[in-house]
């Protein structure tokens, strides 16, 4: 007889083990089967930085949540409502962040007592009562696994190493998510090794029927299709939709796409999705370092073709004598930084928003680059297509910014029709008289991109100051004063959607203004809030530099601007400046994105206290 | 495309030319100036790219694409423009400061990667720009204006780098000898990956005579050790002989010409170019000229280029709508 069924509005599911236990593939697979049901999703996740710390430790711990809804969800979620827990290490890196009443479902073969004081456990958790405000489910998962699995000429090592989808199969029983497309995955994923396949399989089809006959799991939960805009969907991590944007954007502009890239974490993965995508005319040149990497885009991009680099803090760092010649000889160069916590080598594989100065004025001498931020992972299929129309357009290096959270956390995304990308054609200086390299367009202020190969156009350009129009060497002051200006103004003048405002009521006097990706935490307290009879008006920047122009008078509209950043308050100290209006900063640096709770209780604060 | 039948004219830039009165870098400029219409490639084709440096005004002079970039950046930003644009001739121009220190790192990997670029490397052994400081080519010892009590570092020979990291082309010649200097680069530019020249080059003002050694004619015959590929090796006096597996030097009276050895500029075997380009101190006494290794390996650009083709025949050209609809996806009605 089949166990009864409880309908949910939404679920948040922590997958935590051994960074060896496949956490991260387990949690990819679960949000495939969720997204597939037409669920709405956010993931996060959560990564050591060794590659693999001693095995049952708590720097080994790897984590992956993921959050589904039958509405739409914003962020990965704060408290989960299931922790699976693959030995102590993982209940004990995790326990603090999963409220009384959560489901803990725990290997409990791995709550050896060498495991257990490996991360100092005194006495078994699973037997002192300490976890009696929780639903906890000891299940025998290695056991369970590598008898299931007897009949396969598999080591012992081998038949556990299928124990991840032993727990997907149960949570996907619990949740009544289909198996088919996971079954397709190991299929492919293994068809060169039929043991390792036959295992998985098994494995993953053990763990379902062991929640649909074991006593121990009495209910199975289901949560309703979330309602989306017709239309064909795809999950998508942010990298991969920065990798996607700029090869639609080199389609749509006829470019030649140039990466010169040195890998660092969390950027590389760009790196290797568009060196999959050669049949594109895709180049990917791995430099010998940072400098080498953005100097080889600059080279590309001086004779015509789209360069770009990809990097995180200590490359931007290393690149910014580099992107400061890039302003000076006014070439389009894009310049992606996928944040992480700094400064120095600081948290390799945590978030973080503390690049925003670095990027805006981390070069010598008046130096200015357009700066532009993606708020969420399929946004940035968008915003690399924006950075390459701005770098084009005024010959500029463009910053675009993301960050560890955007990188590695994934949404659906409704798949754009290619006929309807941006037309991002350019025009190269043609073969002309007299030709003058920094004659600039009236509008734009850019000067023509003017490539070798051309001819009658040949010119010599460099870092030296130059004279206006010629281009020649020139070092007068009444000059430089002009260029300097010149330089800043076509900066300034690039020309960028107004900020949008969400205020429903019309009437709010508390302006929720967030940047990158803040937007989902900033959005679903925003959400709350509302529910909660709040006025609260809400406005994300994605353009930094320049700001969209109607921004003064978006502040000044509202009493308070409250602003989280996962900094100090970088951007809050850009907006103060420039239009000396005041910012209640809530500022975090935990290398977490922030959580709903503490943005609301933060607007509430705001709302009441003074 | 530009008329071919181009003179040293067509060459020369409208700029003036701003280095101090007697530098070694005035005669490397008439030199290239002079050689550019023999290469037959049209002017919009060529491109100089160099770095920091008073060698690296070099591009201003020129009437080509030309680019004066940041210090001992050149070879990052030419690899670029050399794979992005195959079709260009880059050629580019650095010091013994901008290439050995700052730049050191991208040097070696354009030569290891054998991007097709035509690098001179201006040896002063000096820091001229800023004023007279030792540079990483300075012989030890040197007095400077960084080194009152004398330079502690070892120096760099530039030609024993750049056969360290697999150049396959390296060369050496001198500012004041035009001959000689436009035929190593009629061989450069023959080449098909990366060549690096060393040219020695007399600063004047810093480092005055620091070559007079290979450039005086009381000196020269008996100092240069002229390498000719299929010819001994050998100066007016001495010859190069070989020592087991290694090469020493022998003076001629001593031996038999015979066994002087026969200059193999395409041996594969690194190892013999790299004993040649040991053959010479910091004093001069005994300095190899010419082509020290010529050898055949695929450029990079080509490489890279080739690729890209053969990847986009083999599986035709990219989809924009599949790539954005592949993986697992999902209609909502």
């Amino acid at each position: 007889m089949s166990k009864p069924t409880i309908a949910v509005k939404s679920v948040i599911i922590r997958f935590a083990g051994d960074s060896g236990d496949g956490m991260q593939l387990t949690g990819d697979r679960f949000t495939m089967d969720t997204a597939s049901l037409g669920n709405d999703i956010s993931t996060l996740p959560n990564f050591p930085a060794e590659i693999r710390a001693p095995q049952g430790t708590l720097p080994g711990v790897s984590s992956f949540q993921l959050h589904f809804a039958d509405h739409h969800v914003r962020t990965a979620g704060d408290a989960p409502d299931v922790l699976v827990a693959m030995n102590p290490a993982a209940l004990k890196a995790n326990i603090k962040d999963i409220p009384r009443g959560a489901t803990i479902i725990v290997d409990k073969d791995e709550f050896t007592s060498r495991n257990l004081s490996k991360v100092g456990y005194e006495i078994n958790p699973l037997d002192d009562g300490s976890l009696s405000s929780y639903k906890i489910h000891p299940v025998a998962l290695t056991s369970m696994t590598v008898a299931a699995l007897a009949h396969l000429p598999l080591s012992r090592k081998e038949a556990e190493r299928a124990k991840n989808m032993f727990a997907l199969g149960l949570l996907s029983w619990m949740y009544h998510r289909p198996t088919d497309a996971t079954e397709a995955f190991l299929k492919a994923k293994f068809a060169k090794k039929p043991d390792i396949l036959e295992a998985n399989l098994v494995a993953y089809r053990t763990g379902w029927n062991y929640g649909e006959t074991s006593e121990d799991f009495a209910t199975s939960y289901e949560v309703a299709p979330a309602h989306m805009p017709p239309g064909m969907y795809r999950n998508i991590g942010g990298n991969i939709a920065l990798a996607y944007g700029l090869i639609a954007a080199a389609q749509q502009s006829g470019l030649k796409l140039f990466l010169g890239s040195y890998p660092i974490t969390p950027a590389s993965e760009i790196l290797h999705e568009l060196s999959k995508h050669k049949k594109f005319g895709v180049i990917t040149f791995q430099a010998e370092d940072e400098i080498a990497a953005v100097g080889s885009a600059l080279g590309a991009s001086y004779g015509g073709a789209l360069g770009i680099t990809t990097t995180s803090g200590p490359g931007i760092a290393l690149k910014s004598e580099m992107i400061g010649l890039g302003v000076m000889l006014e070439l389009p160069l894009i310049i992606i930084d996928v944040q992480r916590g700094g400064p120095s080598t600081g948290l390799p594989t945590k978030t973080e928003q503390a690049d925003l100065l670095q990027v805006m004025f981390g070069r010598n001498g008046e130096s200015p680059a357009a700066v532009i931020a993606a708020s969420t992972p399929s946004d940035c299929f968008t915003m690399a297509m924006e950075a390459v129309r701005i770098a084009t357009t005024y010959r500029v290096p463009v910053f675009l910014l993301s960050d560890g959270y955007i990188a590695n956390g994934s949404e659906p995304w409704k798949i754009p029709d290619v006929s309807t990308l941006p037309d991002l054609s350019v025009e190269f200086a043609l073969s002309q008289d007299n030709f003058l390299p920094y004659l600039r367009d009236p509008q734009s202020l850019a000067r023509p991109w003017a490539i070798p190969g051309t001819a009658g156009i040949e010119h010599r350009i460099g870092g030296i100051e130059k004279q206006d129009k010629t281009g020649e060497i020139n070092y007068e002051p009444a000059n430089h004063d002009f260029m300097v200006r010149t330089r800043q103004a076509k900066v300034d003048g690039i020309a960028v959607p107004d900020l949008e405002v969400d205020d429903p009521t019309g009437d709010a006097k508390l302006l929720f203004l967030g940047w990158g990706s803040t937007y989902g935490p900033i959005a679903s307290a925003v959400e709350t809030l509302r529910n909660n009879g709040e006025k609260i008006a809400q406005a994300h920047l994605k353009y930094i530099n320049p700001f969209p122009s109607n921004l003064g008078a978006v502040l000044n509209k509202y009493e308070k601007v409250i602003t989280p950043e996962m900094n100090l308050g970088q951007l809050a100290m850009l907006l103060r400046s420039k239009y000396l209006k005041d910012i209640v900063g809530y500022n975090m640096v935990r290398g977490l994105p922030f959580t709903t709770a503490e943005l609301v209780e933060a607007a509430m604060g705001v709302l009441h206290n003074d | 495309m530009t008329d071919l039948t181009l003179n040293k004219k067509d060459f020369t830039s409208d700029q003036e030319v701003r280095w101090c009165p007697g530098c070694g870098d005035y005669s490397v400029l008439s030199t290239m100036q002079s050689f550019l219409p023999e290469l037959g490639v049209p002017r919009e084709n060529i491109v100089f790219i160099s770095g920091i440096g008073c060698s690296s005004r070099f591009p201003y002079y020129l009437n080509t694409f030309g680019m004066h970039s940041i210090h001992g950046r050149a070879p990052a930003i030419a690899s670029g423009l050399a794979i992005a644009r195959p079709d260009l001739t880059v050629f580019v121009i650095t010091g013994d400061g901008d290439a050995l220190s700052i730049g050191g790192n991208h040097l070696i990997h354009a030569l290891r990667r054998n991007v097709e670029l035509k690098i001179l490397l201006f040896n002063n052994r000096i820091y001229g720009l800023t004023k007279g400081q030792y540079s990483p080519a300075s012989e030890q010892g040197k007095i400077t204006k960084s080194t009152p009590y004398g330079s502690l570092d070892t120096p760099f020979n530039p030609v024993s780098l750049a056969i360290g990291a697999e150049a396959t082309f390296v060369a050496r010649s001198i500012d004041s000898d035009r001959k000689h200097l436009t035929q190593i680069l009629r061989q450069a530019a023959a080449h098909k990956g990366s060549a690096l020249i060393e040219i020695y080059q007399n600063c004047p003002i810093f480092n005055d005579g620091a070559f007079d050694q290979v450039k005086d004619n009381e000196t020269k015959e008996g100092s240069l050790l002229q390498m000719v590929h299929g010819l001994p090796i050998k100066s007016s006096t001495f010859g190069v002989v070989r020592d087991g597996a290694r090469l020493k030097l022998a003076e001629l009276s001593t031996i038999n010409e015979a066994d002087v050895v026969i200059h193999d500029a395409h041996d594969l075997d690194p190892s013999y170019a790299f004993a040649l380009s040991r053959l010479s101190g910091s004093s001069l006494e005994h300095t190899p000229i010419g082509v020290f290794r010529d050898v055949e390996r695929p450029g990079y650009s080509a490489m890279v280029n080739d690729q890209l083709s053969s990847i986009i025949q083999t599986q035709g050209v990219g989809d924009l709508g599949k790539l954005l609809n592949s993986g697992d996806t999902w209609v909502v009605d």
